[in-house]
């Protein structure tokens, strides 16, 4: 295939690179430097989609960011992306697109008899006909919908790319490299600032690389180049091409998306895809520029209407005509540089300009080249299919309501300039109260809310001279203030031509008798008269209009129709624009991928794993692994062919019959330091502490204000001053903010310190009625029988030259001791645990067992402290000191904790003891009752209790203690299980409670 | 994200904090006799209000101090940073 809408020269891209790339299965060339739109283009490929609703052809309408039609499905290195506009994709080798919204085929796709249905697909269709009936919502018109809607199909596969994040901080942050952008980061840089400029395109300049413009003595792309290349060799600067500052967050936050690889066959090594950062900047300089916006004329969205500068665009940039025959249709002046560009390269243009005699340097020259101008004359429709044809033209009165004698003119393609609309999403978003500026018809930036300074055409000053000399300024203002320097710039001499005033035309009135479709937005299929139905309708806030008609609701949230439908809603409201207003304007400026926004967060690397000192010999010795928090905590040690119920039934029975060792390192510890230490436990928890002996442990049980069990744990006194906290492994961190919290705030009178010890320390928790003789192993030399270290006694000792400490506390029921040593011989001791521990059989245990073994034992753990139970419902209220005030007593009384048949903690058994018990089923009196079945309570934990050989349960029942031997039924609609079961004590094992003393 | 001057340690980032409600907020004293209503605006009861804010604040990725934040609660403009114990004119 030739190129057959390339020139023969000019342009910025490299003729000498020419690569190869499909689009729709065919294959094209293009240039290095094209964009997939500039070298579709090339070779003649105007239709590239099908629109969104009605799905009629859609073309190319710019040749950036604000492009409405052109979006693809691209196809790179074995993975692809939807969504992608063609006039911001790099043509890169081997690249490959395909039209979306389009089936069979975008030449012949059978959603565009929804064309011909368009009277019957008015503003707000959907909302009206598919509501009723209200069952056929998901199953008939949403799975419908879904299949005839939408853009493009994300990947279902894993995206193998890696994208970055990335914080900065800096003096001023500029977005946008036009002549505002260059000459505001040339200033403060020039004063030292740590500037950081960026640039959506891969190419700096903005504006500069397209008008005809002198600064000094060079061409305004010159004059870009140079300053870009000073600017890149200064340490003080940070230049960004293809990096779009896409948001404006609180306190000078932004953050903007680098394209770092987007633009290549593939990602090279060791780079990210995308890198994301986060700026927080001093001074922020918004130098974003303004979009043209289009003249709304009957079939507007023909392809081959396009925006006058994109035209232009694709002619000075890429070397491309977007066509050979074209029209140009403004009502300013931008509309003659286009067709003076189209005239320097041979082809005649035909300019209509709706204004009646406009006058400038410009229009002089247009008329010297000999380019035909018809004054007050506008497009009233354009012709063809899948490319402009031809138009009809007609003479306009001056009040712009009367059409004159209709006449076709062929053209193949119409180039439309409505004047231009400042970029002022990022000044909104910050917070800036925009204003109306009526010289532009337009919204600019009002009064500054955070540190921002918008610049040039984004402010609504349209020519060089003025945007440089502002910038020039602002650059330097606001730099001096930070640095203190005060470097003076020359100002250069500035040529250009001077432009006359745009028409407010916006919309060309329809031919009597004719009903062409004249849109709005073009993404979303919204026509005039969709807006005109909306506000017959009633609706009147700009923002109920927009999402009633989906008017810029697109992925190119209006860019190019937001404002022409403030002027309509306006007109037929008889209201100035400033009164209606514009929609809000939120981040994200342009659609950002998910990779990007989540970034490294991803697989194992969304949160930390935290592994206890013995990681690596339980890994060696088959643990099956749990996530317990961010902690990994070996759930089993797999034996042969041993499934979890067989493994965790053997190591808990071990515990019950020999010894078992367990890896406790998770828990929560905390040092508590300080001559109050005794009386903050006293005010933290439930029962007393200030007479706890040194060397002693004690259980307790710590609530929130509103009287809900916090959390629980033992704490010992290590010495007069010291204790040693322990937390339960999912609220450790909460625990330390809690005691930091009434520390630092409400009793800083108390002299006492707290720091988390957790990682300090490694636990091994030794387990079962051998444990003392294996503990007797380990500390040959410390005296631990019952009387030498008697239950809930604490002991300091060496194990064999390590220091260690040795708590006689239990969670198992048995016999059972807890040691510590520092985390860095954690290993040591585990491996001295298990070789002494041979002779007893003993067995390490994972979290299963260790659950079986406390569930019963009737000890309660997360499930029944899950922040809805009291004291009394856990069976902990003997704990409740009487004499005394502590955190969250002043509830206790509170009526719904004190009635008689509170929901309390009981065990729960299936009658045939057989059928294990779905955790999170509910009990209820009668299985056959009718719906609603009233709920009495729930299943909290279950386990196959080893002591009895029958599955048991915890539940919190409504009235348990006066439950204990009744019948109810365990109901799992979820596990479509109905299982009979007897209400029995929490405490399976051991009521008494002998074994932990023995 | 917001910037948040901690007394302690300088201008951070929001997600070093965790935020810890109304600073103005007095826990009764202990064994003191009151009655349920004033126990109950203690726990339950906030002013959701528009504008300026007291409120508390943690520096829970930092030095774990708990601090008061004079902040906006519309435009989240912060106006000032207190030490927990400092007076606040």
């Amino acid at each position: 295939m030739t190129q057959k809408f390339r020139l023969e020269n000019g342009g910025l891209i490299n003729r000498d690179k020419k690569l190869s790339f499909k689009f729709n299965g065919k294959t094209y060339y293009g240039y290095e430097g094209d964009t997939l739109a500039s070298a579709l283009i090339a070779n003649g490929v105007h239709l590239v989609g099908r629109s969104f609703k009605y799905h009629r052809p859609r073309g190319f309408f710019g040749a950036g960011v604000d492009e409405p039609y052109a979006i693809v499905q691209l196809y790179r290195n074995n993975e692809t992306e939807p969504n992608i506009k063609a006039t911001e994709q790099e043509l890169f080798e081997g690249l490959e697109a395909k039209s979306v919204n389009c089936w069979p085929s975008v030449n012949f796709d059978i959603g565009a008899i929804n064309n011909f249905l368009k009277i019957f697909l008015p503003a707000g269709f959907y909302y009206k006909t598919f509501m009723w009936p209200k069952s056929f919502w998901y199953r008939v018109y949403e799975p419908f919908i879904r299949k005839a809607a939408g853009l493009g199909v994300a990947s279902t596969k894993h995206d193998k790319e890696r994208y970055e994040h990335k914080y900065e901080y800096c003096d001023l942050l500029i977005a946008g490299s036009g002549p505002s952008g260059l000459a505001s980061a040339y200033a403060a840089a020039k004063n030292g600032a740590r500037v950081i400029l960026a640039e959506d395109k891969p190419r700096f300049g903005g504006s500069l690389l397209t008008s005809d413009v002198n600064i000094g003595n060079q061409s305004g792309e010159d004059w870009a180049n140079s300053i870009i290349s000073e600017l890149k060799e200064m340490p003080n600067v940070v230049v960004k091409n293809r990096s779009q500052v896409f948001g404006y967050y609180d306190h000078n936050m932004l953050v903007m998306s680098e394209k770092v690889s987007d633009h290549l066959p593939k990602t090279k090594k060791h780079h990210p895809k995308q890198r994301l950062w986060y700026i927080r900047a001093k001074e922020v300089l918004i130098s974003s520029g303004s979009i043209e916006r289009p003249i709304v004329f009957g079939n507007n969205d023909t392809p081959g209407v396009m925006l006058s500068s994109a035209a232009k665009e694709y002619l000075k940039v890429y070397g491309v005509l977007v066509g050979k025959n074209p029209l140009v249709f403004t009502n300013n002046d931008s509309g003659y540089e286009t067709a003076i560009e189209f005239n320097k390269n041979g082809i005649n243009p035909i300019i209509l300009d709706s204004r009646v005699n406009p006058q400038s340097e410009i229009i002089d020259e247009a008329i010297n080249l000999g380019i035909k101008i018809k004054f007050s004359h506008v497009v009233v429709a354009a012709h063809g299919y899948k490319k402009v044809s031809s138009a009809d033209i007609a003479k306009i009165s001056d009040d712009k309501k009367q059409l004159g004698t209709i006449e076709n003119i062929k053209c193949d393609c119409i180039c439309v300039s409505g004047f231009w609309t400042p970029t002022i999403h990022l000044a909104s978003q910050s917070g800036n109260k925009t204003k109306f500026k009526e010289e532009i018809d337009a919204f600019v930036p009002g009064t500054s809310k955070q540190n921002e300074t918008t610049l040039g055409a984004a402010n609504g000053i349209f020519t060089l001279e003025e945007t440089l000399k502002d910038s020039f300024m602002a650059g330097q203002d606001l730099s001096k203030k930070i640095t203190n320097k005060d470097n003076k710039i020359s100002f250069p001499t500035v040529v250009e031509k001077k432009s006359s005033q745009h028409d407010k035309f916006w919309c060309v009135p329809l031919p009597k008798g004719k009903s062409y479709k004249r849109f709005l937005d073009f993404q979303n299929d919204v026509a005039v008269s969709d807006i005109e139905i909306a506000l017959k309708e009633g609706y009147r806030s700009i923002e109920h209009v927009k999402r009633y008609t989906t008017l810029g609701m697109a992925t190119d949230q209006g860019k190019t129709s937001n404002l022409n439908g403030l002027q309509l809603v306006s007109d037929i409201e008889n209201k100035v624009v400033p009164a209606v207003g514009h929609t809000t304007f939120r981040p994200p400026y342009t659609p950002i991928s998910i990779g990007a926004i989540v970034g490294r967060e991803v697989g194992k690397h969304s949160k930390p794993t935290r592994k206890s000192p013995m990681h690596s010999w339980h890994e060696k010795n088959n643990a099956v692994f749990v996530d317990a928090g961010v902690w990994l905590r070996p759930r089993y040690y797999k034996q042969g062919n041993e499934n979890l119920f067989e493994a965790s039934k053997r190591e808990a029975k071990n515990v019950r019959t020999n010894v078992g060792v367990c890896d406790v390192t998770t828990l929560g510890k905390i040092d508590i330091k300080g001559p109050d230490a005794a009386e903050l436990l006293n005010r933290v928890y439930t029962n007393a502490w200030l007479k706890l002996p040194v060397g002693k442990a004690r259980y307790g049980v710590m609530l929130r204000e509103d009287g809900i069990v916090m959390d629980d744990g033992t704490t010992t006194r290590i010495s007069e001053n010291h204790y040693h906290m322990t937390t339960t492994t999912a609220q450790a961190a909460n625990v330390l903010s809690h005691l930091e919290y009434y520390l630092q705030l409400v009793w800083p009178e108390l002299n006492v310190n707290v720091v988390s010890t957790t990682e300090q320390w490694a636990g091994a928790a030794i387990a079962g009625p051998k444990s003392r003789k294996l503990l007797e192993k380990l500390f040959p030399n410390n005296n631990v029988s019952n009387e030498g270290l008697p239950f809930m006694g604490y002991m300091e000792s060496e194990l064999f030259g390590v220091k260690a400490r040795i708590f006689r506390i239990s969670f198992s029921g048995e016999l059972a001791y807890e040691v510590n040593v520092e985390s860095a011989y954690g290993q040591f001791m585990w491996e001295k645990i298990i070789e002494l521990g041979q002779e007893f059989q003993v067995q390490p245990y994972g979290t299963e067992a260790l659950s079986t073994l406390r569930i019963e034992m009737g000890h309660v753990a997360g499930s029944e402290l899950d922040g809805r139970t009291i004291s009394y419902d856990t069976s902990l209220e003997g704990l409740i000191s009487k004499k005394k005030d502590f955190i969250g007593k002043r509830s206790l009384n509170r009526e719904a904790f004190t009635s008689s048949d509170r929901q309390k903690i009981v065990g729960v058994v299936p009658l045939d003891k057989k059928t294990s018990i779905p955790e999170g089923s509910h009990l209820v009196k009668d299985a056959q009752a009718p719906l609603p079945n009233k709920k009495l309570g729930h299943i909290s934990a279950s386990c196959w209790s080893v002591e009895h050989d029958n599955p048991f349960s915890l539940a919190i029942l409504k009235d348990g203690k006066n439950m204990i031997g009744e019948k109810l039924f365990v109901m799992s609609p979820l596990k479509n299980k109905v299982i009979p079961v007897e209400i029995v004590s929490s405490h399976y094992v051991d009521p008494k409670g002998e074994r932990v003393r023995s | 994200m917001l910037h948040i001057k901690c007394p302690y340690c300088g201008m951070r980032s929001q997600n070093e904090f965790s935020y810890g409600g109304d600073a103005s907020v007095k826990r009764p004293e202990l064994n003191k006799e009151i009655p349920d209503e004033e126990w109950d605006n203690f726990v339950y009861n906030r002013k959701s209000l528009r504008g300026k804010h007291l409120e508390l604040w943690q520096h829970l990725f930092g030095c774990r101090q708990w601090i008061k934040v004079e902040r906006d609660t519309a435009t989240h403009e912060i106006f000032n940073t207190y030490k927990a114990d400092e007076e606040i004119s």
